[in-house]
């Protein structure tokens, strides 16, 4: 209040009119007060005694309306009227009837000033009748309950602010009033509740254990699979049989896997490899394979080159040179013997020494197979020249070998420890010279092995292998004839011949020739002790080889170091055949497929084919195989089933050679004519040929019409 | 075969003709002894090991009693020769033009 103010602070003025009413307000004043105040009010402000605070002082804004005192005194008159001021009094409508505009006679003089919506709705609408509905309750139009509710709804209206209680007293007062009307909930009455709990926060709590260890295993089946797991499994039911029948076999189970474990366990697995079977089989097939590859030229020309050039040629044929066998400590040795296996026929053993008599070293022989022409399979070392050896006809493991100071030993091949079974000892009947020939004889009475050796001593002895012994017994002595020219002595020395070779016969086994050094044949039987059945004076010099042939119980063949290959009859003391080759003949060999066919090998390096069947008086072959001159080839012997000769040397050296097709040919069949086959039809064979060249009558004439160079007559002495 | 045996004739493959080398590789296709180097020698292994392997399987799913022994694989340089085992697969290889 600018009074109390303006009475603090300023000076009291002296009063002008004497009325201490200076102190009301302005608009207190009368108004004429104030009129009259203000006429001087042109003039300066100083005139308004009453006014002179500044408090009370009238603040007349600048663009005052000035109006003069009659102005001031006049009266205005006002009256009320409904008008709305602000609605407009001239509002034009365009009337499409009349088509131009019209007034509108009359205007809306409503003014709203203020609007609220309210959210009461009459009980009695629809909107109201349907809420009711809504809530369950029964409406009820009497008069009572309306008289109630609007009582009942006051109150509550009074009572909504107060809290709980009210809800109680709500169906309370409604239950009291009818118990049909239904709480209606609505801003008054109905508060909501809620609460919200609180939430737990959520944490995860993770641990990660260590993985176990995984192994990824998978496998395919297939039929060989299940075969194989039936297969065990039978093995093990016929194992589990087993063991009921026989305790023994499972400690041989222990002693062996015990002998695995300290195997396991002491190599490694460059040892284990070595040890076991498999590696060796798979190593022996590499070795082959890869032979098989670098002789590939000489494996195919094994199996399937035939000289053309036959066909043109009907009496010659060819030799083929294939694989050379060779060895490097046998490159000092000759090759004195070869022996095919009985059982397979791609196995041969060669036997190593020395034929000369200054010079005698060790000795050994080896066992080659053709399929790896490069080593030898097996390799046996022995003490002095291995002179000959023989495969076991029943048993292809056991192999017999007479030595060049002897002794005679039998080996068994599969053996791993290269040492004979048995040996001859000085004790036990060893011969005193060298051995030349053994031979395997079928078994004895009492189902024991024996074979026949013959050595220069002049003995044939028959070893017999008795358990783990090997008992000797002297079948033949080849005694010399002495000449009759010889002066009585008191002591008739019996002087033996030296035996260098001898054959049986290969039906009749107990009868078996003899070749000595003398040059002369001798038939002698194994019953026979001090008798020979019968002696041809075949040669001037030693014989190197006798043969019977393979199909003809009666024909043989000899040669000898005269140069000379000669076919007999064992009826007849005067041969058959005789061919001069030109040089000391090793060794000859008849052909297991034809009675006709023979070879022979010669100093002079060189292999001659004959075929009786074809040629009875030339070779159909004539042909150098070794490598260098002045080579001797020392043996020679065809295959049972191929149709390849191996001929050994003096240089340690087997060459293989394939024969040419007509080498080997059967005769020709005429059409109609039964041809027997095997033994028969061969001995027929070679009877026939006999027939032509001899005269049955006259055995001791032997005319040979055609000479030719390689044959010599044979002058006929008996 | 003694150890000594084995290895006379592991030799003797190595140092014939055309002979570039050897392999020997044990079921887990894990090189035991061999005359490549080392990683050619792996891969060999491996390759010639799933083969071997997938070769056996054809040739006993035919006929199951019968039994894979030994192939080989001849390519324009050189040929491969495989003999699996039960134990162990020898894998050798050799030039194809051997003079």
């Amino acid at each position: 209040m600018p009074n109390k103010g303006g009475v603090e602070k300023k000076p009291v003025q002296p009063v002008i009119n004497g009325s201490v009413a200076a102190q009301r307000r302005i608009s207190q004043l009368p108004r004429n007060s104030i009129m009259g105040n203000f006429r001087d009010d042109e003039q300066d402000f100083g005139n308004m005694p009453d006014l002179s605070d500044e408090a009370l002082r009238p603040v007349r804004p600048d663009d005052q309306l000035k109006l003069t005192e009659a102005e001031l005194n006049e009266e205005h008159t006002r009256i009320l009227t409904a008008r709305n001021p602000q609605a407009a009094e001239n509002i034009v409508r365009y009337s499409y009837k009349d088509r131009l505009f019209k007034p509108i006679p009359h205007v809306d003089q409503l003014a709203v000033h203020f609007q609220l919506d309210g959210n009461l709705i009459l009980r009695d609408s629809d909107e109201g009748r349907r809420q009711v509905a809504r809530d369950g309750g029964e409406y009820t139009i009497e008069e009572e309950d309306e008289a109630s509710t609007p009582e009942a709804e006051s109150t509550e209206e009074k009572t909504t602010q107060d809290g709980e209680d009210e809800d109680d007293e709500k169906p309370v007062e409604s239950s009291a009033t009818n118990g049909k009307t239904k709480k209606l909930t609505n801003q008054f009455n109905f508060s909501e509740r809620a609460s919200q709990t609180y939430n737990n926060p959520c944490r995860d709590r993770e641990t990660f254990v260590e993985q176990t260890p995984r192994a990824v295993f998978s496998d395919n089946v297939s039929q060989w699979a299940i075969f194989d797991a039936y297969n065990e499994d039978f093995d093990l039911q016929q194992k589990a049989k087993e063991k009921e029948n026989k305790k023994s076999s499972t400690k041989k189970d222990d002693d062996r896997k015990k002998k695995f474990v300290a195997t396991d366990l002491s190599g490694d697995d460059m040892a284990k490899f070595a040890r076991s079977k498999s590696a060796s089989i798979s190593l022996k097939i590499i070795e082959r394979m890869i032979n098989q590859n670098t002789f590939d030229d000489i494996a195919q020309d094994f199996k399937y080159w035939e000289d053309a050039a036959d066909e043109y040629r009907e009496q010659e044929g060819s030799l083929l040179p294939l694989w050379i066998f060779q060895y490097d400590l046998t490159k000092k040795l000759a090759c004195t013997n070869l022996a095919w296996n009985s059982q397979y026929s791609d196995l041969f053993a060669v036997a190593f020494g020395s034929y000369d008599f200054l010079k005698q070293t060790r000795g050994m022989f080896l066992v080659y197979s053709l399929k790896n022409p490069s080593f030898p399979e097996y390799i046996f070392q022995t003490e002095s020249g291995v002179m000959c050896l023989d495969f076991h006809h029943h048993h292809p493991n056991l192999l017999c070998c007479g030595f060049y100071d002897g002794s005679v030993a039998v080996y068994n091949v599969a053996d791993e420890q290269k040492r004979p079974k048995y040996q001859s000892t000085a004790r036990n009947g060893k011969h005193t010279d060298p051995v030349w020939q053994v031979r395997w004889q079928k078994d004895d009475l009492d189902g024991n092995l024996n074979f026949y050796s013959i050595s220069s001593d002049g003995r044939v002895v028959c070893w017999t292998l008795v358990k783990s012994d090997l008992m000797y017994a002297d079948i033949v002595q080849l005694k010399l004839e002495k000449p009759a020219t010889e002066p009585n002595e008191t002591l008739p020395l019996a002087t033996l011949g030296c035996g260098t070779c001898f054959d049986f016969n290969k039906q009749q086994d107990y009868l078996f020739i003899v070749g000595t050094e003398e040059g002369k044949i001798h038939k002698c039987s194994k019953s026979y002790n001090n008798q020979f059945l019968d002696t041809f004076d075949a040669h001037h010099m030693a014989i190197y080889a006798v043969r019977w042939n393979t199909f003809h119980p009666k024909i043989f063949l000899s040669c000898s170091a005269d140069w000379t290959v000669k076919v007999w009859d064992i009826n007849y003391k005067v041969p058959l055949f005789t061919y001069d080759l030109g040089s000391a003949v090793g060794d000859i060999a008849w052909a297991p497929y034809s009675s006709t066919v023979f070879a022979a090998c010669t100093a002079d390096g060189k292999v001659f084919v004959f075929d009786l069947n074809v040629n009875k008086y030339e070779p159909l072959t004539e042909q150098i195989v070794v490598q260098k001159k002045r080579t001797k080839l020392t043996h020679i012997t065809f295959n049972r089933n191929h149709p390849i000769i191996l001929a050994g040397d003096d240089r340690g050296n087997v060459i293989s050679l394939k024969l040419s097709p007509n080498l080997r040919k059967k005769p020709k069949v005429k059409k109609g004519q039964d041809v027997a086959e095997g033994t028969e039809g061969e001995s027929v064979k070679l009877d026939k040929i006999l027939a032509l060249i001899r005269d049955p009558d006259d055995v001791k004439s032997k005319g040979v019409p055609t000479q030719q160079t390689s044959t010599t007559p044979i002058p006929t002495t008996n | 075969m003694t150890q000594a045996e084995v290895d006379d004739t592991l030799k003797r493959i190595q140092e014939h003709k055309g002979v570039h080398g050897f392999l020997i590789i044990n079921n887990d296709g894990i090189p035991i002894r061999t005359s490549l180097d080392t990683a050619l020698s792996q891969q060999y292994a491996a390759l010639i090991k799933s083969l071997s392997d997938k070769a056996r399987s054809t040739i006993r799913d035919i006929d199951p009693t019968n039994e894979l022994v030994f192939f080989r694989m001849r390519t324009k340089k050189h040929e491969v020769l495989v003999a699996p085992e039960k134990e162990y697969t020898m894998i050798v290889l050799q030039a194809t033009d051997v003079l």
